[in-house]
């Protein structure tokens, strides 16, 4: 169910690093617990982020969640599909549904996030 | 936050069993969505949900002057309440707010059974105790006695009908009967919380499993779905209808919630007459208003409303509409600012985002 392929942070975005860059989304237990998402709100190309650094909201009927940098760098490139259809994030967070790229400041905070099987533990935690 | 552990309803194995979310809610465990929010609320409006609300208190007030010490302590006439009918009331504070919002139904001459907010019981309940002196009134507290489920959307009447023992489509709006429905004594009420056609059922709590299981295997083929309190509160404020906690509290009065058709001077003296006398006669300085949001970012609840920069409002309630397709919401906004076409602006996280006053409800059914 959580795929192995990439990192994981406490605030529930998922990371995969690929020739030094990061893509970043949300993971499909959040957009679970969301529910029916609506609107998505996306950080602007260029904008240097500092780790945990809120850089968007992401919306559902009920309730604004907002979205953190899960490491430190400077966003390259934002889905800017999810503002037209922001659904995409409910039916493929881990693909399609992607939020945004980034440079990778200090690969240190790669190291920091979770993998997969300590992901999957924090979410059973509840 | 308390310790005590949340309640379950009698049908928590159902919530269970139907993959519902469950949340914590006024003191309950009670499911947020099933299918997902907006499947439930389209189903509602286009076909028909089924809804738990069993957290709803219950309290029956009987007695020779039951009538009385209601009418002393509400709003509304409970004296033109026909046995059989019920009505949309308030329980006022003696500033003309609310103390609650309710229900009240005349079950007969003297005994009427009233439903509250579930997280109001307890407050409503001591509030009406310090008020018995001097009627000849009994009250009890019916809360855990009684289920109640809300079978609501165009399609509620075809399936509640082959389960009932007695026909229910002669129940004029906001009528009731007691008839046993999948052979468990029920209080069939056509009343809603969504603003479609609908029943809510008052069930015994032990024979709430088996009227739910009736209607969710006779709803299957016209598409009922079982829906959860996330779907209640969009549909709610499509239909303009307050939540308290939200929209209404003892802060507001009922007059500056819209809600003067339930304020009914000419009854005699009750609780809050005078306040509200005065602020009829002075004039209203401020008004719950229905609005739309120009742009696509969603108001909620507690987010300011400004006009040039300055803050005039708060929004009490606000969500996408699913149904609508549209960003609804209401706030209480001064009343020279109160026209339908107002523009303001509601600050959405730190940035000020066009909204426009609009009639409401937002949402009206087709009535045949």
């Amino acid at each position: 169910m959580v795929p192995t392929d990439r990192r994981y942070s406490k605030q529930h975005e998922w990371v995969l690093v690929s020739d030094d860059v990061a893509t970043i989304g949300i993971t499909h237990f959040a957009q679970d617990q969301l529910g029916d998402i609506v609107f998505v709100e996306l950080p602007e190309v260029h904008a240097e982020l500092s780790r945990d650094e809120v850089m968007g909201t992401i919306e559902s009927v009920k309730a604004v969640s907002e979205i953190f940098a899960p490491i430190s760098g400077t966003v390259l490139e934002v889905n800017t599909e999810l503002e037209a259809t922001p659904e995409t994030v409910n039916s493929d967070p881990n693909g399609a549904g992607w939020y945004c790229k980034m440079s990778i400041a200090d690969p240190e905070d790669i190291e920091r996030l979770m993998d997969a099987a300590a992901y999957e533990q924090l979410t059973k935690e509840g | 936050m308390n310790a005590t552990p949340a309640k379950r309803t009698p049908l928590y194995d159902r919530h269970v069993a139907h993959g519902g979310r469950l949340v914590p809610f006024a003191g309950w465990e009670l499911p947020v969505q099933y299918s997902g929010l907006i499947d439930e609320h389209m189903a509602v409006r286009k076909r028909a949900g089924l809804f738990d609300v069993s957290h709803m208190g219950e309290a029956r007030v009987g007695g020779p002057q039951a009538c009385d010490f209601l009418q002393h302590l509400t709003c509304n006439n409970v004296a033109r309440l026909k046995t059989g009918r019920a009505h949309y009331n308030g329980l006022m504070t003696p500033s003309g707010c609310f103390h609650d919002d309710l229900l009240i139904y005349r079950l007969d001459g003297q005994q009427f059974l009233l439903v509250l907010n579930a997280a109001n019981v307890d407050k409503d309940l001591a509030w009406m105790r310090d008020h018995l002196s001097g009627f000849d009134v009994e009250l009890t507290d019916e809360s855990e006695r009684w289920a109640l489920l809300a079978l609501q959307g165009p399609r509620a009447l075809a399936i509640l009908e082959p389960l009932t023992r007695d026909p229910v489509a002669g129940l004029p709006y906001y009528g009731f009967a007691r008839t046993p429905v999948a052979g468990v004594e029920t209080l069939v009420s056509r009343t809603g919380y969504t603003g479609e056609d609908g029943f809510e059922l008052y069930v015994p709590s032990e024979g709430a499993g088996r009227v739910w299981d009736a209607l969710i295997e006779g709803g299957g083929e016209h598409g009922l779905k079982p829906a959860g309190l996330g779907a209640r509160d969009t549909l709610r404020l499509e239909a303009k209808m307050a939540l308290y906690g939200n929209d209404i509290d003892d802060t507001t009065t009922a007059l500056e919630a819209d809600l003067g058709w339930i304020v009914k001077f000419k009854k005699g003296d009750f609780i809050g007459r005078e306040a509200l006398a005065r602020q009829k006669a002075e004039g209203l300085t401020r008004r719950l208003v229905g609005f739309e949001m120009e742009g696509r970012a969603i108001a909620r609840h507690g987010y300011e409303a400004r006009i040039d920069g300055r803050i005039v409002g708060r929004v009490t309630s606000g969500t996408l509409a699913p149904y609508l397709d549209k960003r609804i919401g209401l706030a209480y906004l001064p009343l020279e600012h109160c026209d339908v076409g107002t523009s303001f602006e509601v600050q959405v996280r730190g940035t000020g985002q066009p909204a426009r006053v609009c009639e409401t409800p937002f949402y009206k059914r087709d009535r045949p």
